[in-house]
């Protein structure tokens, strides 16, 4: 039985990924060059990130002080209650919604359906935006009501400011990089301009990038605020 | 002649259902591993449950959102072999970042 599947299975889809690596232009031949570009420059991507997440690992386990409690910096006073993380948590909520709202554009951009495609692209911007706002929110808390620096703050290690700037400081670049980049291809779809060629694939290829950005706030989230 | 061109660039087209559906349970993983938080779960549950919800949540994103799960495994391998290697970085940086913790602890009587 197991033989079976092994040969009906896996032998052929290894035997594919041979024939195709055993020519290096036949591996991303079914693929649009576009979303093999994208994906090779999000593998890049992942390179930075890791090692921005690997050196707050390091900063954060060679530091003498104690490191700062996430959860009590991140809080916010609603209502007369310190309630931990509610910020991020939220943040978190917009980034996912938009991450679906994207998944949806591309899916109406295959569909030809014009309409519906520019007002998700648009509606996945807004929760960006959203995102950004919260994020500009944040920063300035920290630096101007709890006066965390990059080289020191009054809760503990001082390495805490280097690593939370530094990390999600570039993650949200990436963020405004997405919103700039999902207006103009919406903007792109509303004229019609992928209906000349018949060719949506913009429309995906701007989604990986979002989604990616998406991906990383998940292991930011995890590594940084919940740890 | 316009067929051939639309069949050329079909792309990825999926129920919009399955989206919600993905949508919701990652909804779901990210207030679990907020509650993970909230609740004060200390110690290796807590890691274990932070890594868990983490892993799932980024396996949706990637299989369903960014459409991997229906993609030639060549390509799926090229992504998610490469970034394997950074294990070897995270090992390498443990061991200097306790060596540097020590180093710090001894003779620098726990400062900086």
């Amino acid at each position: 039985m197991a033989q079976g599947i092994d040969r009906e299975v896996i032998a052929p889809t290894l035997r594919e990924i041979a024939a195709d690596w055993s020519a290096d232009q036949e591996v991303f031949r079914h693929t649009h060059w576009g979303k093999a570009m994208m994906w090779i420059f999000l593998l890049s991507d992942t390179f930075i990130f890791s090692c921005f997440l690997t050196g707050y690992m390091t900063v954060r386990a060679s530091a003498t002080l104690p490191w700062p409690n996430t959860a009590e910096v991140f809080a916010l006073n609603i209502g007369g209650q310190d309630i931990p993380l509610v910020l991020i948590a939220i943040m978190t909520f917009a980034l996912i919604s938009s991450s679906g709202t994207m998944a949806m554009a591309v899916n109406f951009g295959y569909q030809r359906d014009r309409r519906k495609t520019t007002a998700l692209m648009l509606l996945t911007a807004l929760f960006g935006l959203t995102f950004l706002g919260m994020q500009a929110f944040e920063w300035s808390k920290l630096i101007f009501e709890e006066g965390v620096r990059p080289w020191s703050n009054p809760m503990g290690a001082p390495q805490f400011g280097a690593a939370f700037f530094m990390i999600t400081g570039f993650h949200g670049l990436h963020v405004t990089c997405g919103v700039i980049l999902l207006l103009i291809i919406a903007s792109k779809v509303a004229r019609g301009h992928y209906d000349k060629s018949g060719d949506y694939s913009a429309v995906e290829i701007a989604g990986l990038y979002w989604h990616f950005v998406d991906l990383v706030w998940v292991f930011i989230f995890a590594f940084f605020y919940l740890w | 002649m316009q067929d051939d061109i639309s069949a050329a660039h079909e792309g990825q087209q999926h129920p919009v259902s399955l989206y919600m559906k993905v949508w919701g349970l990652l909804f779901l993983l990210s207030a679990m591993s907020y509650l993970v938080d909230y609740m004060h779960v200390q110690g290796i549950v807590r890691w274990t449950l932070i890594i868990l919800f983490m892993l799932l949540k980024a396996g949706l994103i990637l299989s369903i959102f960014m459409h991997l799960a229906w993609e030639r495994l060549s390509l799926i391998y090229a992504i998610l072999v490469p970034p394997l290697v950074l294990l070897v970085l995270v090992r390498i940086m443990t061991i200097e970042a306790n060596y540097a913790f020590w180093t710090r602890a001894i003779f620098l009587g726990g400062g900086g």
